[in-house]
């Protein structure tokens, strides 16, 4: 879960010290946090930004976002986990500001179909155990490293929703889009990765599929 | 239900938003169609994956974040922006 990655301590100061010292404009206190949760706050950046000047500046920006909400903080979460959200909303509202740019398709990566209705392809099983491979660190780097080929407006959904846990309705309101849209962003995303995955676990796991299976072509009059 | 309509129901399914007249015919698909079960299953593995890819203490944590950065913020932040 995501709390666990943000649950630990900001610093050597206990919390509560911590925060008492930056609603007082501590500048050691300031230099702390900054120092001691910058690293995590970078690496979620980097997850949404498409540079690392970008995830720069997303980073710089939310400590200037939390600064200023500071008085707000009244501890109901950890400091980290205020942070962490910070850090993504401010990287949505960079997104935002992008969109002007035109989107990457995704379209090759998706499944293709005949015409009939089926498959155009046959899949053949990763043979992935995928609760033994979620505990390997390089099943995880993987992983990550494929969520990044997406692009980006299906990268960002996938993020939200099925790493940060957002809701529908929160990732439409944060991205400017119809919870709709959201749920086909986030099908297609998922479909995309499958895609990604299938191709690093099973090099050879799609196949032209000339003469598909009879079992297929009942399925279509079902 | 054809292989293209079962793809585009499978978020809904396995949320479990999808009607049930269309459930009924989704799952009858999945019994007589092997090459849409595996895909479905490579797409739950997929979720499973995407979902604890982040949660973890080896996530490329940057050993050092840019002491340039840092700086930044700390004179951003002393900054006369109280105005």
């Amino acid at each position: 879960m995501q709390s666990d990655t943000h649950d630990r301590p900001t610093g050597t100061l206990d919390e509560t010290t911590l925060v008492a010292a930056l609603k007082a404009g501590d500048d050691a206190a300031f230099e702390t946090l900054v120092r001691t949760s910058s690293h995590r706050l970078l690496a979620v950046a980097r997850r949404f930004a498409r540079t690392e000047e970008d995830a720069q500046d997303i980073v710089q920006t939310a400590y200037m976002n939390a600064f200023r909400a500071l008085e707000k903080f009244e501890g109901q979460s950890q400091l980290s986990t205020w942070l962490h959200r910070i850090v993504v909303n401010t990287a949505l509202m960079k997104l935002r500001s992008q969109r002007t740019k035109p989107e990457e398709s995704i379209e090759t990566l998706l499944p293709t179909f005949k015409t009939d209705g089926h498959h155009a392809e046959r899949f053949r099983d990763w043979s992935v155990p995928a609760d033994a491979l979620v505990q390997q660190a390089e099943t995880r780097a993987t992983v990550r490293a494929c969520i990044a080929q997406l692009p980006e407006a299906y990268r960002s959904v996938l993020l939200l929703r099925d790493i940060e846990e957002r809701s529908t309705r929160d990732v439409a309101d944060a991205l400017g889009l119809t919870p709709a849209a959201v749920k086909t962003r986030l099908h297609r995303a998922r479909q995309a990765l499958s895609t990604l995955l299938r191709r690093r676990y099973a090099a050879d796991g799609v196949t032209a599929q000339d003469g598909v299976t009879s079992a297929g072509g009942a399925a279509s009059n079902s | 239900m054809t292989c293209r309509e079962l793809t585009a129901f499978i978020a809904d399914y396995l949320s479990g938003d999808l009607p049930p007249d269309s459930k009924i015919e989704f799952e009858r698909h999945l019994d007589v169609c092997p090459n849409c079960v595996t895909y479905l299953d490579g797409y739950q593995d997929t979720v499973r994956l995407g979902r604890h890819a982040c949660d973890d203490d080896d996530a490329p944590v940057p050993d050092t974040v840019p002491e340039a950065l840092i700086e930044a913020v700390l004179s951003a932040r002393s900054k006369p922006s109280q105005a």
